[in-house]
């Protein structure tokens, strides 16, 4: 037997056990989340919409850099083009605001096409810069159109219709639609052909695009969806805060947020940005009184996890093989379990 | 007139984004990273070059004593410290530690010096003109700037062609371990051209402080501007960068001139046209730097 592999006997494990606990653990908190509005005071609600903006975000970036390898500066291009396309479908077009945030989605996903056809020459931190530059157009084209409200910005009208209270609920419960909308998207497309490609890809680019692997083409998909994704994000944004302006939904702040959040929380994993997005939104709290030193702080503490703690916080949990949203295929060998049967 | 004095403008403007793209060019030919902390470095060069005229009240050409030296010896420390780790990392690393330091760099900047904007004072310096032609002047610091632009590119280019050392730093960045079976430590190679870079960086800053008002935040645009030198003028390559910002220079005051108050825009969209068109830049990889 020694030598040889049987034929019969191994399995390929797609979930662990962490997952299927997982699922049992995350149902009943979806289900708290949702009951949210009916538990707890509208402040409640919109901080934890903040949070789920971060959430969002930086599920985004990390679909982008965890996994596809391409590190974005300028992601603030999308988050501001979902933003404003909110505003302007509702305002201008009388579309309904909960439906309009899919126009911003729409139209972001439709920018980042010939975008990337751009970007896409440059690599590593050029790339990065690239996708600023664009990003700056964006928003200076945005400010100087005077039906978008110019430098100035504009007002969501169509909302006032509603109650407070019942504005807020509504918000709330979009945003937690939006965060499980990102999750489970990154978490199919990673368990697809796309994220196998991906992992072959990171190993050894070169001997997978000569196996077939469409290198260039999944990454563009990547980086379209993200930025639909981020696009939904600004919409959010947009939605919660009833306003836009260019400086701020265009903001290179946002593109600090989202590498700092998934720095933190760990590259390449579905967890590890939701978990760096609570640990983000919980300094941004507690540091929020420091002024300029809070990100000061951050800046350091990217620098050092980078180089001491390259997976994040939640690589100190996948080393222990927990793996809620497990995306990879492990070999279980018959080996193992006579092991465990004897 | 208007036409050739824009023109001119723009020469001279495309010479100070050479200038501030100098650094980031060098330390890409050496290191293949993108320093996004550079433009970080170049306003806290600015800010410094201030502290010190503001304590001492010297003028500002003697400023360039202190700052200098003391940006080349952050930029010796942080490459030994900490890029040489990221390079060894590689892959996403660099990208992330040079953006974290960024932002602690230029947050660091507004807490100790507010985010009012602020500008190196000298005298005399900015109104001083000289006229060519009649109705054309051009201003004594952008032609100074100039100068300078074109000075610290063909020192650069001498060292790394003509010098020992500068043929040390071309064999670290062809090939690291070859470059160590000769003898070289190639971790101080690296430290010593980091330093090299921030000391042209300590220059742009105290130009840069002469010529605008600057705030805590203003390394983004010069990164911005300083990259669009870069890639125009292909990577890898000084006298492409030159070129780059002679040309960035160019399309923001003609830009300005055919439509006021879009110039920086038309820069970029001209950057993106000629992405487009010559994605290796101009002089892609003409001499190894």
């Amino acid at each position: 037997m020694t030598g040889t592999i049987p034929s019969a006997g191994f399995r390929v494990a797609r979930s662990t056990r962490a997952s299927k606990v997982g699922v049992v653990v995350a149902l009943p908190v979806v289900g708290v989340l949702v009951a949210m509005p009916y538990l707890f005071p509208a402040g409640i609600q919109q901080s934890l919409v903040q949070l789920f903006i971060l959430i969002i975000m930086g599920t985004m970036w990390n679909l982008l850099a965890g996994y596809a390898g391409m590190v974005s500066i300028g992601q603030q291009a999308y988050i501001g083009i979902g933003g404003y396309g909110l505003v302007a479908a509702a305002n201008l077009w009388r579309v309904d605001p909960f439906l309009a945030i899919f126009v911003g989605a729409l139209v972001a996903a439709i920018v980042a096409i010939p975008v990337s056809f751009l970007i896409f020459r440059l690599s590593g931190g050029y790339f990065a810069i690239g996708t600023w530059v664009v990003a700056e157009v964006v928003m200076q084209i945005t400010s100087r159109i005077p039906g978008l409200g110019g430098g100035v910005g504009m007002n969501l009208v169509g909302m006032t219709a509603l109650a407070p209270t019942r504005r807020i609920a509504y918000v709330y419960w979009l945003g937690l639609a939006l965060v499980v909308l990102a999750v489970v998207v990154t978490y199919l497309l990673m368990r697809s052909r796309l994220g196998a490609g991906f992992t072959a890809i990171r190993d050894d680019p070169i001997a997978s695009a000569s196996l077939g692997v469409p290198v260039t083409r999944s990454k563009r998909l990547t980086y379209v969806v993200a930025a639909a994704g981020c696009a939904f994000a600004g919409g959010l944004l947009a939605i919660s805060t009833l306003q836009v302006k260019p400086d701020s939904m265009f903001s290179v702040n946002f593109a600090s947020y989202m590498i700092f959040i998934v720095v933190i929380g760990g590259l390449g994993t579905i967890e590890g940005p939701i978990l760096g997005a609570i640990v983000f939104f919980a300094l941004q709290q507690w540091l929020s009184a420091l002024g300029a030193w809070y990100l000061v702080i951050l800046g350091v503490v990217a620098v050092l996890l980078t180089l001491l703690l390259p997976r994040g916080l939640w690589g100190l949990a996948a080393d222990r093989g927990v793996r809620l949203f497990p995306v990879g295929y492990r070999l279980i060998l018959p080996a193992a379990d006579v092991r465990r049967k004897a | 007139m208007d036409w050739i004095n824009a023109a001119a403008q723009g020469v001279l403007l495309g010479g100070f984004y050479a200038l501030l793209a100098s650094g980031l060019s060098f330390l890409f030919g050496v290191m293949r990273i993108a320093n996004l902390a550079h433009g970080a470095s170049v306003v806290l060069s600015a800010y410094l070059a201030l502290w010190v005229l503001e304590l001492t009240g010297v003028p500002w050409f003697v400023t360039l004593i202190v700052v200098v030296p003391l940006i080349a010896a952050l930029g010796w420390v942080l490459q030994l410290s900490v890029l040489n780790r990221a390079l060894e990392r590689g892959g996403l690393a660099p990208i992330l530690v040079t953006f974290g330091l960024a932002v602690a760099l230029s947050s660091l900047i507004q807490e100790l010096f507010s985010a009012d904007s602020r500008s190196i004072p000298a005298p005399g310096l900015g109104e001083a003109s000289i006229a060519v032609a009649p109705g054309l002047a051009i201003g004594v610091l952008p032609l100074l700037t100039f100068g300078i632009g074109i000075l610290v590119i063909v020192v650069l280019q001498l060292f790394l062609a003509r010098t020992r050392l500068g043929r040390a730093i071309r064999a670290a960045s062809d090939d690291a371990s070859a470059a160590q079976l000769m003898g070289i430590d190639t971790k101080r190679i690296f430290a010593l051209a980091a330093a090299l870079a921030m000391a042209t960086v300590a220059v742009a800053g105290v130009v840069l402080g002469l010529r605008t008002q600057f705030t805590p935040v203003y390394g983004n645009l010069v990164l911005i501007f300083a990259f669009e030198a870069v890639i125009i003028g292909g990577l890898g390559s000084l006298w492409g960068t030159l070129a780059g910002g002679l040309i960035l220079g160019l399309a923001q005051t003609i830009g300005a001139q055919i439509f006021p108050g879009y110039g920086v825009l038309i820069g970029h969209l001209v950057f993106l046209v000629l992405l487009a068109a010559r994605p290796s830049g101009l002089l892609p990889k003409a001499v190894t730097a």
